[in-house]
């Protein structure tokens, strides 16, 4: 045994040292909050999915005026209430221009000598659904986006304010917050829209004028929670500022539950635009949301079942969209919070 | 806890006030006159007309008769739509229809959302869970209007199982409304349930029956679903308002003589009185059931600090 180790060249074997120094090296590359908050994300397959197809819409809601040969607002008469037509898939027998008239299954485009094709087909006044559909989708996600903008900022500033500085302050403001939140969000929102021109101006202020409450309790809440702690004062023991706390080292903590609640405050400022055009509050003629073109539908449901059917589609499948990822962000930004 | 009820009472009644006082300067900026729409008067009618509604007095005046028949339960008189009649008596004598679809829907949604969200938390991560989870995602996502307007497109027009409208053959014409607005406590209650029943089937306790050898049902039932529906209680609030909202499309789909269909046509002819009317029934009702529900919670879970009321 002895002889044959003696045969080894030399330098075969190295000794190890136990160095002390690199006892606490970390092996793996070091994980940020936000890469492993998508690394969690990326797991749940209906909020991914959910994204893409959300980002298909908005895609979708820029580039389908585009293509589509028609005007949103254009009137083509002698082209009304056609049923949808889409070359290609007349073959299926979907989208292939047969509608009832009369009782009976006829074929619109030839009767009406209709040449060109209308994908989604024509409302009442000969106005093309596809492009009234997408640029609908604009303006509905354009307010629902604003509304949640405002309400985050307004909510973030005043939570903020009244967590951070506590006292006095906090009582006063908290007093006016349970006063606002005790008023049905219904009510407020029917009067504003009632006193101010309607259009979307109106409907975003209608939103936004207690919309914040939710967010402004929820951040407050979070910023009385973070601002006792350790970091803060040490942080305020190094003679840092007021604003360098809150912006530095308060922030960071709070924004994963100020993102989550903003991605609950879309779809239900979806929900509250399309509520209002239904109920005649919304937008006016000829201005298209999803709201309004399902009001328009709605009054054609019995006959033209067509033009109900694309926007109500589309609208709920934005609310699931909005919810699955509103969910899973949830989920991968906070794991400990359960509802 | 008698002083949490009153401190809260104190902020009902403030809201209250604030909300009447709002609706009462809201209608009185408001664009369009109640009286133009009711047919073309002479100057001289017209002011008539406007003495007799009172809407000649000074401002503090019409302010302060309004609140003092208010706090009597007197929401002053229809202007156009139904002229002279008090809009108390309007407003009570179409509370029928809605309360009927209102409750039944709110039962029917609830019990069945429950059941959902127990069979998802027992179940956890097979298809049964999945499949509760998408029904309530989709409940909680589609609007009631698009709801009704599907239902009555289907089972009132295409297979004519149920009336398409109309409020004229009594319970069958409550059956498609109640459904649409049960979607949203469905959906409600079963995500709820399912967190909490998840939460509950992990404790402590739990473990303790299931090595006593308490069988797997007798362990849903008796030690768990009790302790994940109390605080499904807290959403009654929340679910109170989905309906609400809710009635105000669905009556106006089904065309249902109820307070919602009232409301929006009103909102249609400028009848401020009633406007106002509703607009105070409605923070009336909402704030009373939320304050029910609050004190509700109280009693029935001791843990609940009622008086700190502070979220933190």
């Amino acid at each position: 045994m002895t002889q044959n180790l003696e045969k080894l060249p030399k330098g075969s074997f190295e000794r190890i040292t136990v160095d002390t120094k690199q006892a606490e090296r970390i092996s793996k590359p070091s994980v940020s909050f936000w890469q492993d908050a998508w690394h969690r994300l990326k797991k749940n397959k209906g909020a991914i999915a959910s994204l893409i197809l959300f980002l298909l819409i908005v895609i979708m809601s820029f580039v389908g005026p585009m293509i589509s040969p028609y005007e949103p607002n254009a009137q083509t008469i002698t082209h009304a209430n056609l049923p949808p037509k889409i070359p290609g898939l007349e073959k299926l027998g979907i989208f292939d221009g047969v509608g009832t008239l009369g009782g009976k299954e006829v074929n619109l485009y030839e009767m009406k000598k209709v040449e060109v094709n209308y994908w989604f087909g024509t409302d009442g006044l000969g106005r093309d659904m596809f492009s009234r559909l997408w640029v609908g989708t604009q303006v509905s996600l354009f307010i629902a986006f604003v509304a949640a903008a405002i309400d985050m900022l307004i909510g973030v500033i005043y939570g903020g304010i009244s967590g951070y500085f506590g006292g006095r302050v906090d009582d006063l403001m908290q007093r006016i917050v349970e006063i606002l939140t005790g008023i049905p969000n219904l009510v407020v929102v029917i009067l504003f829209i009632l006193i101010m021109d309607p259009g979307i101006i109106a409907i975003i202020i209608a939103l936004t004028i207690t919309g914040w409450t939710g967010m402004s309790r929820v951040v407050r809440g979070q910023v009385l929670k973070y601002k006792n702690q350790e970091f803060v004062l040490a942080a305020r023991t190094l003679g840092a500022s007021d604003s360098r706390i809150i912006w530095k080292h308060l922030m960071p903590n709070v924004l994963g539950i100020i993102i989550i609640n903003t991605m609950f405050t879309i779809p239900s400022a979806i929900f509250f635009e399309a509520f209002l055009s239904f109920i005649g509050l919304g937008l006016q003629a000829p201005d298209a949301s999803l709201g309004t073109l399902i009001n328009d539908g709605y009054k054609l449901l019995q006959y033209q079942p067509h033009i109900l059917a694309f926007p109500a589609i589309l609208l709920s499948l934005i609310m699931i969209c909005f919810n699955l990822i509103g969910d899973g962000l949830r989920d991968a930004l906070d794991p400990k919070m359960k509802d | 806890m008698a002083r949490y009820i009153g401190k809260r009472l104190i902020y009902m009644i403030l809201t209250l006030a604030l909300i009447a006082t709002f609706t009462f300067f809201l209608m009185k900026i408001l664009p369009g006159s109640p009286i133009a729409s009711a047919g073309k008067l002479s100057p001289e009618q017209r002011a008539v007309v406007e003495e007799a509604y009172g809407l000649n007095d000074p401002l503090p005046v019409q302010y302060f008769n309004y609140m003092f028949n208010l706090a009597q339960g007197d929401l002053g008189i229809s202007i156009n739509q139904f002229k002279g009649a008090p809009v108390t008596d309007l407003i009570l004598s179409r509370m029928g229809p809605s309360a009927q679809i209102g409750f039944q829907g709110m039962v029917l949604g609830t019990i069945i959302g429950i059941l959902l969200g127990m069979i998802a938390a027992l179940r956890q991560n097979t298809w049964v869970d999945y499949s509760s989870t998408l029904i309530a995602i989709i409940g909680i996502s589609i609007p009631s209007f698009v709801f009704a307007s599907m239902l009555q497109y289907f089972f009132g027009l295409k297979l004519e199982w149920f009336p398409v409208a109309l409020w004229k053959d009594g319970f069958m014409s409550s059956v498609l409304p109640s459904i649409a607005l049960a979607m949203f406590p469905l959906a409600t209650a079963a995500r709820f349930i399912r967190t909490e029943m998840i939460e509950v089937l992990g404790s402590d306790y739990i473990t303790l029956a299931k090595a006593k050898g308490a069988s797997g049902s007798e362990i849903a039932f008796k030690h768990a679903f009790r302790n994940a529906l109390i605080p499904l209680i807290t959403v009654l609030g929340p679910m109170t308002v989905g309906i609400l909202t809710g009635s105000l499309v669905v009556e106006q789909i089904f065309a249902i003589p109820g307070i919602g269909e009232q409301f929006v046509k009103s909102i249609m002819v400028n009848d401020f009185s009633i406007i106002m009317g509703t607009t105070i029934f409605f923070s009336v009702f909402l704030i009373v059931v939320i304050l029910i529900v609050d004190i509700l919670y109280g009693i029935i879970d001791p843990r609940i600090r009622l008086s700190g009321g502070k979220s933190s």
